[in-house]
């Protein structure tokens, strides 16, 4: 069916991005938003505004059932989630089916199947990717089990965890008791979910991602992107390709990513999460996500393409309009994570009113934002401002216009990571590529931007 | 509706053979300011002015709740504040034991709470020893950087006039 009205049931710079996508489609958009983004830039942009709920996540961009009442009150045609809130909950998914609204993702049976690490992890070895060595801790006795073959330091992760949360790192068989008690209450608590797994600890790995986009029937990869910096691991900066990996690694990852996403009839944008080991140049699937990812901007600016575009296409049931063959990668594209946040005071929250904002323009240069002179960053949602978005010909030339960028890039009245970007873009290590999940750590051990005096 | 980047693009595009250094546009419900930044670089400054009309859901609108009055900080005890403002807690997690309670002994490093501000979690210390009189906010509660969460009853030659009136 055809998608002529989207209720776009997300915030921030997201929710501006596909009101942006909509308005270039002649899609009508209606903003559902909370009572702290009624009036903020997306709401703005939007051609339409309706008040989803009180402003706690929990009342409004959270709730199934108000996104799906909304939906209905406005006469959507089909919601699409953004990244992080509901994005990936099967219960949205099924709620927006039997209301008859289109969810702008994969069908529940997917959601499910790639929702739970396990299953997830049954799947990708099912479709021939590799794993890290590891398996199910039902007890002491079979996580001591477990451990005896994957050896230690190890990784106990919640199930229904993601995105870095439900993860401890095992030392040692000492550890193990404590460790799983921890985070088996801990993962009841969060994800109402106590299961636990326990996986081999990779000491350098990198953090490598496939972006796929299936129609149910066939699927295409889009390219890698590289997420290895990282803190607590929330991504700060994203580039595509991943740099410094042979030719055929790119093609190995592609095709495993491909294998999956086919072994699911994989239906919407979808991002394969892999780790590759340094030691090892070895990869293995970690998780999938069922959703469009904060970082697509950098594979958009190697490809050409509207993810958003696209994947309101296969929303609509349409097949792919793009063949494998015709994926060409032009470039390197670059991604900083500008939040509100002070790196200098490890990385307190800095929510308030934004006074002014000056973004850098120009051939190349993309910022993907909510805010602008006058906007609230309020307390309720996460810190993420505005994306800088930067394409050069190689990396050394993506690196070296998002330092020119940066420079003309303003942001006053509330605390930005801009300058930790500016340093993060001076770094040798960082500069030469194929940095580790480990580099941020020592990055900042050795900046202590606590010490540094900072603009 | 504002301008695309593609729009902006344009404009630059006719900037940069006019060798003007600043365009201003006025349009009805946008205003764009482009300057040129250096030898290559420019920069746009843009505001979307248009406010959006709300419609409301089927739901019917809940009534927000008025500003309770601020209470006064009674002679002699000692107001805890956040350290940022968010949104209060006073267990470590849903469902788990409070950090303390009324008529607890805490010490100046004591933690009586967390507030979640953009998902991030930071610790309430009660910042003076004494003895809890008495919770202002309730869990789950969102504290503005002046909230009262807590009232601290101090104990003997602790109560130096540091604090004073909030």
């Amino acid at each position: 069916m055809r998608i002529r009205r989207l209720l776009v049931a997300n915030r921030g710079e997201i929710a501006a991005r596909v009101v942006r996508t909509c308005a270039r489609l002649g899609i009508e958009s209606v903003l559902a938003a909370s009572d702290a983004d009624l009036d903020q830039l997306p709401a703005r942009l939007a051609d339409r505004v309706v008040r989803l709920g009180p402003a706690p996540a929990a009342q409004s961009y959270l709730d199934p059932a108000a996104v799906v009442r909304a939906a209905v009150a406005v006469g959507a045609d089909a919601v699409h989630p953004g990244y992080g809130f509901l994005s990936e909950n099967p219960a949205l998914a099924r709620a927006c089916a039997d209301a008859g609204v289109v969810f702008v993702g994969p069908d529940v049976a997917t959601l499910l199947a790639v929702g739970d690490k396990l299953t997830a992890r049954s799947h990708a070895v099912a479709a021939g990717l590799p794993v890290v060595p590891g398996g199910e801790a039902a007890d002491l006795a079979g996580a001591r089990a477990v451990a005896a073959e994957v050896g230690y330091p190890l990784l106990v992760k919640a199930v229904s965890g993601g995105g870095g949360r439900g993860m401890k790192l095992v030392r040692s068989a000492e550890e193990l008791p404590a460790t799983l008690d921890l985070a088996t209450s801990e993962a009841a608590a969060a994800f109402g979910d106590p299961r636990v797994y326990l996986e081999r600890y990779v000491a350098s790995g990198r953090h490598v991602e496939v972006q796929v986009l299936g129609d149910g029937t066939s699927a295409v990869a889009l390219g890698d992107r590289d997420c290895s910096v990282q803190r607590r691991y929330q991504k700060l900066f994203e580039e595509a390709p991943a740099p410094l990996l042979p030719a055929a690694v790119h093609a190995e990852l592609a095709a495993a990513a491909l294998a999956l996403a086919t072994h699911l009839g994989y239906r919407g944008l979808g991002t394969v999460e892999l780790l590759y080991d340094r030691d090892r140049q070895a990869f293995y699937f970690l998780e999938m996500n069922a959703r469009i990812q904060v970082e697509h901007p950098v594979t958009e600016l190697v490809t050409g393409l509207d993810l958003v575009a696209e994947q309101l296409a296969v929303a609509e049931g349409l097949a792919l309009r793009i063949r494998q063959e015709d994926v060409v990668l032009t470039g390197h594209a670059v991604e900083c994570r500008i939040n509100a946040e002070d790196w200098a005071h490890d990385f307190r929250p800095s929510p308030g009113r934004v006074d002014r904002v000056v973004l850098p323009v120009g051939d190349g240069i993309r910022v993907d934002t909510h805010v602008q002179g006058g906007s609230v960053v309020p307390p309720y949602y996460d810190s993420l401002l505005a994306k800088l978005v930067v394409h050069g010909t190689d990396r050394a030339d993506a690196l070296t216009r998002a330092r020119a960028a940066l420079e003309l890039l303003r942001i006053d009245g509330v605390v930005t990571t801009a300058p930790l970007h500016r340093a993060l873009l001076d770094d040798a290590e960082f500069a030469a590529g194929g940095v580790d999940t480990a580099f941020f750590e020592r990055f900042l051990q050795a900046r202590r931007p606590d010490l540094v005096e900072v603009p | 509706m504002d301008l695309t980047p593609d729009d902006v693009r344009d404009v630059l595009r006719a900037l940069d053979s006019s060798g003007l250094d600043e365009l201003h546009l006025e349009l009805a419900d946008l205003t764009l300011t482009v300057r040129r930044a250096g030898a290559t670089g420019w920069t746009a400054e843009q505001h979307v002015l248009r406010r959006p009309v709300v419609e409301r859901g089927d739901e019917p609108a809940v009534a927000a709740e008025p500003d309770r009055p601020r209470a006064a900080v009674p002679e002699g005890l000692v107001a805890v504040h956040p350290p940022l403002l968010g949104t209060f807690y006073r267990a470590p997690k849903p469902g788990a034991p409070p950090f303390v309670e009324a008529g607890d002994a805490v010490a100046e490093e004591t933690v009586v709470g967390i507030v979640e501000t953009m998902k991030m979690m930071t610790p309430v210390h009660a910042g003076v020893r004494g003895t809890v009189a008495e919770f202002r906010l309730r869990d789950g509660e969102f504290a503005d950087t002046g909230a009262v969460l807590l009232l601290v009853d101090p104990a003997p030659g602790t109560a130096g006039p540091g604090g004073g009136p909030q």
